[in-house]
């Protein structure tokens, strides 16, 4: 569980102050698959940057399982998905599977077994010995999911992870990620500022906007959680893609 | 295969372009004897005398390629002090010579790039460090170390310190700028994002080195390598040249002092060789440990 309050983030620049967040306040329960959307420079990178202690609020009080960011990072309590693989190119796939076991300090055997299991959920099943540059940009992202699930924290912080790959590849990723949601019950926090994407995949959507960096809506999505790919030409889809532009409209206005 | 035509013609023209020069540069003296003896000679008789000279301006290629086989197979296998009839080197062979330049180069190569890669760890993980270090690297390297090389080695050899140790740290002293500079180049290249990855799994210093900084800083390593071991080389000869006993550098000095130009050229001859084969062999490690990195496509 994830709790934000009255959080507050300004960045000291030449050009002076930059508030990146404002008055933040959230709370992400255990379970939900909340969508950060948002234009450029909303602070939805940051907050999640927040989240995961590599960025420290300036202002209000943030929590991640009732522990501090910088405690939680500490024990490790999530997983984080770069907008890039960045996957290691020295490593095999499985090799990078296993930097944040090996780092983490598990037995070999366990980091094995371990590897195994997440190549198998982001259905990479085999590619364990290939090397980065022989897989395609899509597989490589399944594979740094794989390496922010190997060692099983409750958290996954995704920062656009889909955000490099053309739309047909994007369309399985999301389909295979909720897939992967509901086999792992995790908690997501996904960034995005694809409107389909955030209500194709979220239990709630937060809407924010830029100068400074603000949360606008929080929609609760009424979708069931199951959900295949063409929901997204019905009604209830449309209504809520509808609503999260009008957020989002709504937040460029206030900036004038 | 598609390349040897290309480079054979360069190496021709290179040597075409050098018997050229032989014989204009030592046409003079052949004129000069012929005007003592009261003779007046034309080209023809001039070009063959040019090539054939004891002690030439510049000696012809051929004359250099059979010194430098004398020096080394003839020495060595029909000589009488070579390695076949004595057991042991001879003092003579560019072999000899050439292996103890080699031990001093390896050793002071050694101690320079192990020294330039702590340095560069240092550099990179401590701030104090990253400012005041670097400013004293580089002004290590602007001391014409060259130049006064002979006389650290002559004081060094007066109070006791001599063989290979002080040719070893004349080498080391010119090799470790090189490995500094390009390892901390090479330690810094992963991104921010593979940093915060790092992070994000809590992990140490140490692991962040050893996991992704220094696999990462690999083709800096080996660059930085190669420029490395040809300073370590020029290190070891200016080290020799004040010091009777062996090596290339003394070979050298030897060579000047007694207008043997022929054996200084084919001594010459024999450091390029041995540069070419330590760089050759850093190549080859290289390529080995990128391939087994799987760097190497």
């Amino acid at each position: 569980m994830i709790e934000a309050k009255g959080v507050g983030l300004t960045f000291a620049t030449n050009d002076g102050p930059v508030h990146a967040l404002k008055d933040v306040d959230l709370v992400i329960n255990k379970g939900d698959f909340v969508s950060f959307i948002g234009p450029s420079g909303c602070g939805k990178t940051t907050f999640l940057r927040a989240i995961a202690a590599l960025e420290a609020p300036t202002e209000g009080s943030l929590t991640v399982n009732g522990m501090s960011p910088e405690e939680a990072r500490k024990s490790r309590a999530y997983g984080y998905v770069f907008q890039a693989a960045g996957l290691y190119p020295w490593r095999t796939i499985g090799g990078n599977i296993r930097l944040p076991l090996e780092i983490m300090g598990f037995s070999k055997s366990e980091q094995r077994e371990r590897v195994e299991r997440v190549l198998e959920l982001v259905d990479l099943a085999g590619f364990g010995k290939k090397y980065p540059w022989q897989l395609s940009g899509g597989m490589q992202q399944r594979a740094s999911i794989a390496r922010a699930l190997a060692f099983d924290a409750d958290i996954l912080l995704m920062d656009e992870p889909f955000g490099a790959l053309d739309e047909i590849v994007r369309d399985h990723l999301n389909e295979e990620l909720l897939k992967l949601w509901a086999r792992t019950e995790k908690t997501i926090g996904f960034v995005t500022h694809s409107i389909p994407e955030a209500v194709y995949l979220s239990t709630r959507i937060v809407v924010m906007s830029p100068r400074p960096g603000r949360i606008t809506d929080v929609i609760e999505s009424p979708l069931p959680r199951e959900r295949p790919l063409d929901i997204r030409d019905s009604p209830e889809f449309i209504e809520i893609a509808h609503r999260v532009r009008d957020g989002l409209r709504a937040g460029h206005s206030y900036d004038g | 295969m598609r390349s040897v035509i290309p480079v054979l013609t360069v190496l021709a023209a290179i040597v075409a372009l050098w018997y050229a020069a032989a014989i204009g540069m030592n046409a003079q003296w052949e004129r000069d004897q012929a005007g003592r003896a009261g003779e007046v000679i034309g080209w023809a008789e001039i070009v063959p005398r040019t090539l054939a000279q004891e002690r030439p301006v510049l000696p012809a290629p051929h004359q250099v390629a059979a010194s430098f086989w004398q020096l080394t197979y003839g020495e060595e296998v029909e000589g009488r002090r070579g390695i076949v009839k004595s057991g042991s080197l001879s003092n003579r062979s560019l072999i000899y010579h050439g292996w103890v330049t080699l031990s001093a180069t390896a050793l002071g190569f050694a101690i320079g790039a192990g020294f330039g890669i702590l340095l560069a760890i240092g550099i990179v993980f401590n701030r104090a460090m990253d400012i005041s270090v670097m400013p004293w690297a580089i002004a290590s390297q602007t001391i014409p170390i060259v130049a006064i090389a002979p006389m650290i080695i002559v004081v060094l050899n007066s109070i006791g310190v001599s063989g290979l140790v002080p040719k070893a740290m004349i080498a080391a002293y010119l090799s470790f700028f090189p490995v500094v500079v390009g390892m901390v180049k090479g330690l810094r290249s992963p991104d921010a994002m593979q940093l915060d990855l790092l992070r994000t799994y809590n992990a140490s210093g140490a692991q962040g080195l050893g996991k992704l900084r220094f696999p990462a800083s690999m083709p800096y390593l080996f660059a930085s390598l190669k420029v490395g071991v040809a300073a370590s080389l020029v290190g070891t000869i200016v080290a020799e040249l004040p010091l009777g006993g062996a090596g290339l550098g003394t070979r050298l000095l030897a060579g000047s002092y007694y207008g043997q130009t022929i054996q200084i050229w084919a001594t010459l001859f024999a450091a390029a060789f041995l540069a070419a084969a330590m760089v050759g062999l850093i190549g080859l490690v290289q390529a080995v440990t990128l391939r087994r990195m799987g760097m190497m496509r």
